[in-house]
């Protein structure tokens, strides 16, 4: 059916396409070598100078320190509640079971704005003070449907043979569940959890709305770029975080195998709730 | 003392087994107790703060004190829909068409490079492109904005590029075209992932008998590939159209003056005009509602 002339066409296509989606990082991972504090292209001279100037700003430790606080936190969250609505959506239907995973789905279905204005209202309405523990309420709504996903798709793969074996042998159900599911779960587990802390540790909209005079580092980030200020920490930040962003993603998808839900974050967290 | 750690384990034995048989013998009271937690958690925050908002956007707020004044009032909503002051129509419709566009682009931009994942490329060439798409999503948004931010600056890589060329420069720094080219570019993995999922789930045997049938390449992918393909670009568009309307960083850090969109007025007045920004919020609800509602129809949902 294809001719040679449109593989070639397809081809080139998607070389052209992948360098797009490739040179901005690569651009932006060149410039924190940059010895020069004003951002002009071609770089003319290199140092690794503001890496150490990063290392030892203040402010940018702290953001950094509580970013990953809030990410483990939420991640935790994101495990129990996550692993518990799975176990419940795949073992029984009931009434009401669509409407269950439609609200799992929405907080990242949703575009980041409504979440955050929608918890916003909520704070102001009920008296709430913003602090971390609100930053941490709003990131869980949208992780919880990273590890469901996870484990509901290696669930659906596990045989249920298993666990009738396991009863049959006389194990009872904490037997089963720590001998049989749990090691059949760890995998997809850890893999939800490393992307559910990797879409907290990224998000920025639904923080916005959360935090109050709190700094996460994609804050830091932000305030920094609408301020023009302190671009070339800002680099470094953004060339760490594209190395840091990658190593999760790809220990995840090694964890997972092909028939697993691909790791695609929202794309997968829609995929999984329509099977 | 053997003896009674045997009992002690024996009665932790019979305890267990007692509520295993609890459990075994009534699924509904297992179900209530795995979905208690997560369902009640749900609904007490989530859709709670989707409750607060709807009721916040027919409130109104003191303009002194941006206390929020509990009188219903569709205030907020004849402010957005003024046609003597079409301001906030204004900015919901650049929204709505920068979704638009945003979403063509990104379908016109996918769909041969997923065509070509599924159906050209070896097994090992597509488990590559797979990690080069899937890696930009996941690494900071924030950052790939950001990138976008220094190569299209006056003094970036892309005048640069150009100027090599002989060409002069490209002044696309704070416009709405540099939040169109963004925009295309942050969302484009949520495009392409879905056409490929569509697109690998033809099987090979569907093009064959169309070509045996007499069908020549184009009317295979005219009457074969694109219809079949098809509710994976709308389960696609979903994501490139949500995201749009929702997002304001990208107009805040590459837009110029005239890029507001919904998102920036919703977060600028959300401290200080709380019930207006929870009614302004309400427009992207609305128009993801029916989105979603024709993406349907589709078989968008059927794709994923």
């Amino acid at each position: 059916m294809q001719s040679r002339a449109v593989r070639i066409g397809l081809g080139v296509w998607t070389a052209l396409v992948v360098g797009f989606l490739w040179i901005p990082l690569v651009i932006i991972a060149l410039y924190a070598f940059n010895a020069s504090p004003i951002q002009s292209w071609p770089i003319s001279d290199w140092s690794t100078h503001w890496f150490s100037v990063a290392w030892h700003d203040p402010f940018l430790r702290s953001s950094l320190w509580l970013s990953v606080k809030v990410g483990l936190a939420a991640t935790a969250i994101a495990l129990v509640l996550g692993t518990m609505a799975s176990f419940a959506m795949h073992r029984f239907s009931f009434f009401g079971r669509d409407s269950v995973s439609f609200l799992l789905l929405l907080p990242i279905a949703l575009p980041g704005i409504i979440t955050g204005m929608a918890l916003n209202s909520f704070f102001s309405f009920a008296g709430v003070q913003f602090s971390i523990w609100t930053i941490v309420v709003g990131h869980a709504t949208f992780c919880v449907v990273v590890v469901y996903n996870n484990v509901i798709a290696r669930l659906r793969r596990t045989s249920p043979s298993l666990i009738e074996a396991s009863m049959d042998l006389g194990a009872d159900g904490w037997q089963t569940f720590r001998f049989v599911t749990w090691p059949l779960l760890s995998t997809a587990l850890v893999s939800g959890a490393l992307l559910a802390f990797a879409l907290s540790f990224d998000e920025v909209i639904v923080t916005t709305f959360t935090a109050g005079a709190q700094t996460t580092l994609p804050i830091f980030i932000l305030d920094n770029l609408r301020q023009g200020q302190q671009l070339p920490v800002v680099n470094v930040v953004a060339f760490v975080i594209i190395l840091l962003t990658i190593i999760p993603v790809w220990v995840s998808q090694r964890l997972t195998t092909s028939d697993d839900t691909p790791a695609v974050g929202r794309a997968a967290a829609v995929t999984a709730q329509t099977e | 003392m053997a003896v009674d750690a045997a009992r002690g384990a024996g009665s932790l034995r019979g305890a267990r087994l007692r509520i295993s048989g609890i459990f075994w013998r009534r699924p509904w009271l297992k179900l209530l107790t795995l979905l208690a937690l997560p369902v009640g958690a749900f609904v007490a925050v989530y859709a709670a703060s989707l409750g607060a908002m709807l009721v916040s956007s027919f409130w109104t707020s003191d303009s002194f004190t941006a206390e929020i004044v509990h009188t219903w009032t569709l205030d907020q909503y004849r402010t957005i829909f003024d046609l003597g002051d079409p301001t906030y129509l204004r900015i919901a419709a650049r929204t709505i068409g920068m979704a638009a566009a945003v979403t063509v682009t990104d379908a016109i931009l996918a769909f041969p490079l997923a065509f070509f994942m599924a159906k050209v490329a070896g097994p090992r060439t597509r488990a590559f492109l797979f990690v080069l798409v899937l890696l930009p999503l996941w690494s900071s948004y924030l950052v790939r904005i950001y990138s976008w931010t220094t190569i299209l600056s006056a003094t970036g890589p892309l005048n640069w590029a150009l100027n090599g060329l002989g060409l002069p420069d490209a002044q696309l720094a704070f416009t709405n075209t540099a939040m169109w080219i963004v925009f295309s570019y942050v969302w484009l993995p949520f495009m392409i992932l879905p056409i490929y999922a569509a697109l690998e789930r033809i099987p090979g045997s569907l093009l064959e008998a169309s070509s045996d049938l007499g069908a020549r390449g184009a009317r295979t992918f005219r009457s074969v590939v694109v219809p079949l393909a098809l509710p994976g670009v709308a389960a696609g568009s979903i994501f490139t159209f949500s995201l749009t309307l929702g997002d304001y960083i990208t107009p805040l850090l590459v837009g110029g003056p005239g890029s507001s969109l919904i998102g920036n007025i919703v977060s600028e007045q959300s401290a200080s005009n709380l019930t207006f920004a929870a009614a302004y919020a309400m427009v992207p609800v609305a128009v993801m509602a029916i989105y979603i509602a024709l993406a349907k129809r589709l078989g968008a949902f059927e794709a994923l």
